[in-house]
């Protein structure tokens, strides 16, 4: 059971930046929290053994609470004078519920449940639209349209009040072939006036009356135009008003007329009407995405504006936990740039909070930098993919092993979804956010991402090799000039994910003679995104192909942040074999294998690596992860896709299992030959080439090569090649392109 | 779909000697057969101690939902949890105990 949770207000931080500390914990008084660096996070018996030492920034113990998580996006407009007319009101807006059964969801809501007053358009508890009003003194009106919303079709959806005649109207037409005729519902209320507050409007979701809840009864689904008018619409008026001309900033009796079209790269709703009541979405909900109007001609959001005017709200969208901070404290100023983290323990219960200290912008410490794949490390955080496919344990090849924080994240679906999962509505989840607890960062899990990248910080420890760390936050931010401060740059097992400037910055480092060796696979993969409206969260579309867990919605192509298409780097025209010489060929989890040398290795080129190395030693079969140095994921050289011809295929893994795939993209078809025990293109190939102006790659094309590096004491074939590669990175002596 | 066939022994027992494989052609189709089904009652083993102990357990199939623990099944090593849960699914499969 887990006991204490936290996160920091920011992963990379350099001398004497501040850094908050949220915490969070369950069923115990206290914590204790101490700096730590991290030196190997793996603590399984097959590995180097988990490493970590007291930093002296801080340590102490505090005082322990429970702090809440306010899952599901909406989007609110702050109450203002304009929402307090006289007379009825009509509340219209074009949906398409995704989760229309799933019980009471907010469409348009400004009601406060203490006093029964305000309006609520909603989905009622048997999935109809409805309509709920309050006269402010605890008398309540709900009026159903008694026909139950279909999931996944446009609904022109709306509803009015006459407080004069004491009139309901509700307005239900689905607009597909097979729909039932439109439901027009009026009926005589027993209330004359609408009792009003000053709550915000909210769409998608109802305030809450819990405490230190914002909302809740969130809606699952699209929601376009979302529109208050101050006058009833009754019958056919209603069903016409849907096609109105007339301009919302030209209708006087418009309140607001949210054109959830416009700004679609940010958090704001803008309102078209002469009021400006404009609104703020709350926790990333899905922009970018396809209106009712679209009609499968155009697939771009920033070409068609008006065809994806609509907004996917999610139940569990999460940007922001909004935890109140525990403690502060400021990274010292001598504090060498590594990798640290927040150690929290309560009782029996232990969590790390990794934090990356690097040296002051604009410096560097050391020659070598350490690039951590924080891109990576966000895409996957809070990754519960396998406790909702059924299919998990096949890829697996064995039964699934949950670990601690695993289990929370079952019972506890607030703290949000990674860019693995599906919403409870089956639809992508493309957003992951590092403002929450992000349970699969912690130290002492499985050897994936994050922490299979400490088998890289343990081997540069136990090798004495001095290096500075960097984030790919701060690649995306500074560019090449990151990277310009270093001899060599070294990547972390499993860099896959890349924003357009976290790409250009490295291609151009190399261009103007950096060196990079890229100790993983399945890199240089997919593209991402980031955006100053949300720092810290990522944004990945799964567009075309690829190794995906979920597939992109069509149509929904670009992504919401920048207007890019996203999708695998392979079909945007940078495939990694053109970055890096090897790109994603396989994937399995069962087993791992060795590399043989290539003729390429016996280029005097090459000689530099393979010193210290026989010519027909196997290299790598041993390693903490499936026994051997070529696996999990593998990359191959492809000179179809990009790898330079001037590239040498020094080694190349054989003998692998069934259990490892083709990828998908590798193959236009299925077919019976697409297992490691079968097909010779599943294989990890290890490459090097010579880059303009004196730089260099090597890459290894493997995500398991870490895990061989400490082996017989950090003294093996892996360990002795990967220093090689690394001396004569940092050596400034140019190399030379070949002619 | 792969029919289980009690009589073909020596599946079994490839299975027992090496339960986490890699398995043989034959033997994967079976495996992969007792592991098609849905998320929910899935059994999975739940980490008790690091690396040490493994509890037997079954997925909610929605989230919040709260996991089944089967305490009293507590496996020292996975190769054992693995050829337990094996039996499990051939009884569920077959109705018969596993051969």
């Amino acid at each position: 059971m887990k006991k204490v949770l936290g996160y920091l207000d920011r992963w990379s931080v350099e001398p004497g930046d501040g850094v908050k500390v949220m915490v969070s914990t369950y069923g115990v008084g206290h914590y204790d929290a101490a700096l730590v660096r991290v030196i190997c996070g793996d603590d399984s018996p097959a590995g180097p053994g988990f490493k970590e030492e007291v930093a002296a920034a801080f340590a102490g113990r505090f005082a322990g609470r429970m702090q809440p998580i306010n899952a599901g996006s909406y989007g609110v407009v702050p109450h203002a004078p304009a929402f307090d007319g006289p007379g009825g009101l009509t509340l219209q807006a074009t949906i398409y519920p995704t989760t229309p059964g799933k019980g009471v969801q907010g469409i348009i809501t400004k009601w406060r449940e203490a006093d029964h007053s305000g309006f609520a358009l909603y989905i009622d508890a048997s999935g109809c639209l409805a309509l709920r009003l309050g006269n402010g003194a605890g008398n309540r009106i709900d009026v159903s349209s008694g026909q139950p919303l279909p999931a996944r079709a446009w609904c022109l959806s709306g509803a009015s009040f006459d407080p004069r005649t004491r009139t309901v109207w509700l307005y239900q037409a689905v607009q597909a072939s097979w729909a039932p005729p439109a439901a027009l519902v009026e009926r005589r209320v027993e209330l004359s006036a609408i009792g009003r507050n000053d709550v915000p409007l909210l769409i998608a979701a109802f305030v809450s009356n819990e405490n230190g809840m914002v909302a809740c009864s969130h809606y699952n689904g699209k929601i376009e135009s979302p529109r208050l008018r101050r006058r009833p619409l009754g019958g056919e008026e209603m069903a016409a008003s849907f096609n109105d001309a007339v301009p919302p900033q030209l209708d006087a009796d418009v309140v607001g007329a949210w054109d959830l079209a416009r700004e679609p790269s940010s958090d704001r709703i803008v309102d078209a009407s002469a009021n400006r009541l404009h609104g703020q979405l709350v926790n990333l909900p899905s922009r970018g995405v396809k209106g009712f109007a679209w009609r499968g001609q155009e697939f771009c959001w920033t070409k068609a504006p008006r065809e994806y005017g609509a907004i996917h709200f999610h139940d569990d969208d999460l940007y922001d936990a909004g935890w109140k901070p525990d403690f502060s404290f400021v990274v010292p100023a001598a504090l060498k740039s590594g990798v640290y983290a927040v150690r929290l323990r309560a009782e029996d219960d232990e969590f790390h909070m990794p934090l990356f200290v690097r040296p002051r912008r604009g410096t560097a410490r050391e020659r070598l930098a350490f690039l951590a794949s924080t891109a990576t490390y966000l895409a996957y955080a809070n990754y519960q993919w396998p406790l909702q496919e059924p299919l998990a344990e096949i890829k697996n090849q064995a039964v699934l092993v949950l670990e601690k924080g695993d289990v929370f994240l079952q019972e506890h679906p607030e703290f949000g979804l990674s860019t693995y999962d599906k919403h409870s509505d089956g639809s992508g989840s493309r957003y992951a956010t590092r403002l929450r607890p992000v349970l699969n960062m912690d130290l002492k899990g499985p050897a994936w991402s994050f922490n299979a990248d400490t088998h890289i910080l343990d081997w540069l420890e136990a090798t004495r090799q001095p290096f500075d760390v960097i984030t790919d936050e701060d690649l995306h931010a500074e560019g090449v000039s990151l990277l310009a401060n270093y001899g060599a740059v070294l990547t972390g097992t499993h860099p896959e994910y890349w924003s357009t400037a976290m790409l250009e910055g490295v291609r151009t480092y190399l261009d103007r003679g950096g060196r990079l060796a890229y100790l993983g696979g399945n890199g240089f993969y997919w593209r991402c995104a980031f955006h100053p409206c949300w720092p810290g969260a990522i944004e990945v579309r799964r567009a075309e192909c690829g190794a995906r867990y979920w597939i992109e919605e069509p149509g929904e192509y670009y992504l919401q942040f920048t207007g890019e298409y996203g999708g695998l780097w392979r079909r945007l025209g940078t495939p990694p074999q053109m970055v890096v010489g090897v790109g994603t060929v396989a994937t399995g989890f069962d087993a791992s294998s060795y590399y043989r040398r290539q003729p390429g290795s016996f280029d005097p080129r090459a000689a530099f690596i393979f010193k210290g190395v026989g010519a027909s030693e196997p290299i790598g079969n041993f390693g903490s992860l499936g026994g051997g140095a070529a696996g999990l994921e593998t990359d191959g050289a492809d000179a179809l896709l990009g790898t330079p011809p001037h590239a040498l295929v020094l080694a190349t893994s054989e003998e692998h299992s069934p259990g490892m795939m083709l990828v998908p993209e590798e193959t236009g078809f299925h077919h019976v030959v697409m297992d490691g025990a079968q097909n010779p293109a599943v294989r990890a190939d290890m490459v090097f080439f010579e880059t303009p102006n004196g730089g260099a790659v090597f890459s290894t094309g493997s995500i398991a090569w870490a895990g061989s590096l400490a082996h017989s004491r950090y003294d093996s074939n892996v360990s002795r090649i990967t220093t090689n590669v690394i001396r004569r990175f940092l050596d400034p002596t140019p190399f030379k392109l070949p002619r | 779909m792969y029919k289980l066939d009690p009589a073909k022994r020596h599946l079994i027992d490839e299975f027992r000697a090496r339960p986490r494989g890699p398995h043989g052609p034959e033997l994967t189709l079976l495996v992969n057969r007792l592991r098609m089904g849905p998320v929910k009652d899935r059994y999975v083993l739940v980490c008790t101690k690091p690396h040490r102990e493994w509890v037997l357990a079954q997925l909610p199939g929605e989230r919040g939902g709260m996991m089944k623990m089967h305490w009293q099944n507590c496996f020292a090593d996975l190769d054992a949890a693995e050829r337990f849960v094996f039996a499990l699914r051939w009884k569920q499969l077959t109705g018969e105990p596993l051969p």
